[in-house]
C-alpha cells in the first residue's frame, strides 16, 4: 500500500563544472538539512555532481557505482531518498549520462539517459553512450519513472513508463536557455506545455528539477516544477535563481483524476503494439 | 511588435548574471571597456556596473585627434551617470607617428590601427587593474564582418555578441541609457560625418530583419525573396556574412598529431577541474 502523501524537494542548483568533490559536498549538505526538515525525496538536477558543458572533462569526472563519492551519497540515503545526476562510468568503460535513485542505502534505481541531444548547441552522443534500458521502479508512493531531459522529448518515453506503471515521473534537466522574446523563456514554455500534459495524459505526479547557473556563456534557466494530474502546476520555483523548491504529492489526486477520466484504465495497449508490429514487418 | 523585440529584464538578468560567473570563474570581480559613447560600448558599460558594481568597472575612453567631441561628452556622461571609474587616454600620438611612415595609408589601414591600438591599451589596462576586458561588438556587426579582426572584436567576455543592434537598441532603453546615445546614428567616429548606415549602405533595422531570417530562422534566401525581400540586399548580406566567417573563428591550424588543440583537445573554456 503506498504512502499518501510525498514532502519533495528539487533543489535547483548550479553545479561547479567539473568540480566532483565540491559538488558531491553541495549535495550532502543540502541532503541532510532536507531530511532534518522532514523532506522525504530530494531531486537534484541533470549532471548535478559534474555540471553541463564538461566536453572533454567526461572521463576524468566519471564515477563507478563501487566509487568513494557514491558510497557518500548511498549512506546518506539511509536518511532521505536521493536523486541526482552524474557521469557514470559503467564496467565496459562506457561513458553515461546517468541519474540514481538512492533510499535506504541501496541503489534503488539506475537510469541511463537515452536520448543524448546531439544538434545545435548540444554534442552530447559525441561524449557519451546512450542508455538502452526504461523501466519504471516502486517507491513508497507507487511506481515512479525517473528520466533525463532530452528523454523527455519523446513521448514514447513516458508512454512506456506509464503502461509499466508510473505515479510519479521525476525529470531531471539541464536546459539552457535560449529564446528572448517578451513573455519569459521560450524553453521554459514548451517544457510547461509538455510537463503539464503528461500530468495529464498519463495521470500522474510529474517533478521536473533543471538547473540554473552559466557555463561557457550559456545559461541554465531553472523554472523547477511540479505539477499534478488534479490541479495542474502546484509549484514553480523561479527562473534563474539558486533555490529549492517544496512540494506535497498528494495521492488521492492520482486517484479523483484517474476516476474522473479514466484514460490510464482505458489505454489499448494493443492498438500500438500491433501498429508496430505491421510497421515492422513494411 | 516585431519578431526581434525581446524581454529586456529577462537579458538584463541574464547578461548580468554571465558578467558576474564568467568573470568570478577566473577569479575577476573587476572590469574594463573600452567606451566610445556610442549605445553598444555605453549598453556593456552598463551591463558591467550593474552586475559588477560601479566601483569595480573601469571606462577607458580613447579618443582619437580627429574623434567628435559629442562622443567624448556621451562617454562622459555614461561615466558621471554610473559612478564608475574612467581612465581618458589620447591615442594620436602613437597612430601618427606610425602612419607618418605610410602616409598614403587608406582609411581602412587608419581605422583598423586605430581598432588595434584601443585593443592593445585595453589589455594593458586589464593587466594594471586586475580587471577583464568587457567586450562590445554585436551580433549585427559580427556577422557582417564590420569590426576589425583582433581590434574592437578582442575581449575576454562579451555580453552583446548574440544582440542584434535593433535588440542591444531596446536593451538600452530599458537600461536607462540617455536618449541621445540611443537615438544618435551609429558611427564608428573615425572622421567627421562617418555613419555606420552610410558606410554599410543600409540601415540595421532592414538589416536586421534579414539576417535573423537568414541566421536564426534558417530561411533560405530564396525563401526571403519569395517573402517579399529584395534579391539583391539579401543576396548582398548573405554573401558578407560568409566572406567574414574567419573573423569570427580562431586561426586555422595545420593539424599534425593525434590530438590537435581545439580539434580534438576540447576542454571547456570554463575548466577548472
Amino acid at each position: 500500500m503506498a504512502v499518501t502523501t510525498c514532502q519533495a524537494r528539487l533543489v535547483q542548483l548550479a553545479p561547479r563544472l567539473g568540480a566532483v568533490a565540491a559538488n558531491l559536498h553541495r549535495h550532502l549538505e543540502a541532503a541532510e538539512r532536507a531530511a532534518s526538515e522532514g523532506v522525504e525525496l530530494v531531486v537534484f538536477p541533470e549532471l548535478s555532481l559534474t555540471g553541463y558543458f564538461l566536453r572533454d572533462l567526461v572521463p576524468e569526472v566519471a564515477l563507478r557505482l563501487d566509487s568513494a563519492h557514491f558510497a557518500e551519497l548511498l549512506d546518506l540515503s539511509r536518511k532521505i531518498h536521493l536523486v541526482f545526476g552524474f557521469v557514470e562510468e559503467s564496467d565496459a568503460f562506457e561513458l553515461h549520462c546517468s541519474a540514481a535513485y538512492l533510499a535506504e542505502g541501496e541503489l534503488k534505481h539506475l537510469h541511463r539517459k537515452l536520448y543524448l541531444p546531439t544538434y545545435g548547441m548540444f554534442d552530447e552522443a559525441r561524449y557519451f553512450s546512450a542508455g538502452s534500458c526504461l523501466q519504471s521502479f516502486p517507491t513508497p508512493w507507487g511506481p515512479a519513472g525517473l528520466v533525463i531531459c532530452e528523454d523527455l522529448w519523446h513521448p514514447s518515453v513516458p508512454y512506456v513508463l506509464s503502461r509499466q506503471g508510473m505515479d510519479l515521473l521525476i525529470g531531471i534537466a539541464a536546459s539552457p536557455f535560449r529564446g528572448v522574446e517578451p513573455g519569459g523563456p521560450d524553453i521554459g514554455q514548451s517544457y510547461e506545455l509538455m510537463l503539464g500534459a503528461y500530468a495529464e495524459l498519463f495521470q500522474c505526479h510529474v517533478l521536473f528539477c533543471n538547473r540554473v547557473g552559466c557555463e561557457d556563456g550559456i545559461s541554465f534557466w531553472g523554472g523547477s516544477r511540479a505539477i499534478s494530474p488534479l490541479e495542474g502546476e502546484i509549484a514553480v520555483a523561479p527562473v534563474f535563481d539558486e533555490t529549492h523548491l517544496d512540494v506535497v504529492l498528494e495521492r488521492s489526486h492520482l486517484r479523483r483524476a484517474r476516476f474522473a477520466t479514466p484514460l490510464l484504465a482505458d489505454e489499448r495497449p494493443e492498438l500500438l503494439r500491433r501498429a508496430l508490429e505491421k510497421m515492422s514487418h513494411e | 511588435m516585431s519578431e526581434l523585440d525581446i524581454d529586456c529584464p529577462l537579458v538584463a538578468r541574464v547578461l548580468e548574471e554571465f558578467l558576474r560567473v564568467e568573470l568570478g570563474r577566473f577569479g575577476f570581480s573587476r572590469g574594463v571597456v573600452g567606451l566610445s559613447g556610442g549605445v553598444d560600448s555605453t549598453v556593456s558599460t552598463f551591463l558591467a556596473a550593474r552586475a559588477l558594481g560601479a566601483e569595480n568597472v573601469t571606462a577607458v575612453l580613447m579618443p582619437y585627434s580627429g574623434s567628435s567631441p559629442a562622443s567624448e561628452a556621451d562617454a562622459m556622461a555614461v561615466v558621471e551617470e554610473l559612478g564608475i571609474n574612467y581612465l581618458q587616454i589620447e591615442i594620436t600620438p602613437q597612430i601618427d607617428a606610425y602612419f607618418e611612415r605610410f602616409p598614403d595609408a587608406n582609411r581602412l589601414r587608419r581605422a583598423n590601427k586605430m581598432a588595434r591600438e584601443r585593443m592593445t591599451i585595453l589589455y594593458d589596462q586589464s593587466a594594471a587593474l586586475g580587471a577583464l576586458v568587457i567586450g562590445t561588438s554585436n551580433k549585427t556587426e559580427a556577422l557582417l564582418g564590420y569590426t576589425t579582426l583582433w581590434g574592437d572584436m578582442a575581449c575576454a567576455v562579451n555580453p552583446l555578441g548574440d544582440l542584434y543592434k535593433t535588440q542591444l537598441r531596446q536593451l538600452a532603453g530599458h537600461l536607462g541609457v540617455p536618449r541621445q546615445i540611443i537615438e544618435k546614428p551609429p558611427s564608428a567616429d573615425l572622421w567627421p560625418g562617418q555613419t555606420d548606415e552610410g558606410e554599410l549602405g543600409f540601415t540595421y533595422e532592414d538589416v536586421d530583419q534579414v539576417l535573423y531570417r537568414l541566421v536564426d530562422l534558417r530561411l533560405r534566401p530564396e525563401e526571403m525573396v519569395a517573402e517579399g525581400f529584395p534579391e539583391e540586399f539579401v543576396r548582398r548580406v548573405w554573401d558578407m556574412v560568409r566572406q567574414s566567417q574567419y573573423k569570427r573563428r580562431l586561426p586555422l591550424v595545420a593539424k599534425l598529431s593525434r590530438r590537435s588543440l581545439d580539434r580534438d583537445f576540447r576542454y571547456p573554456r570554463d575548466w577548472e577541474a
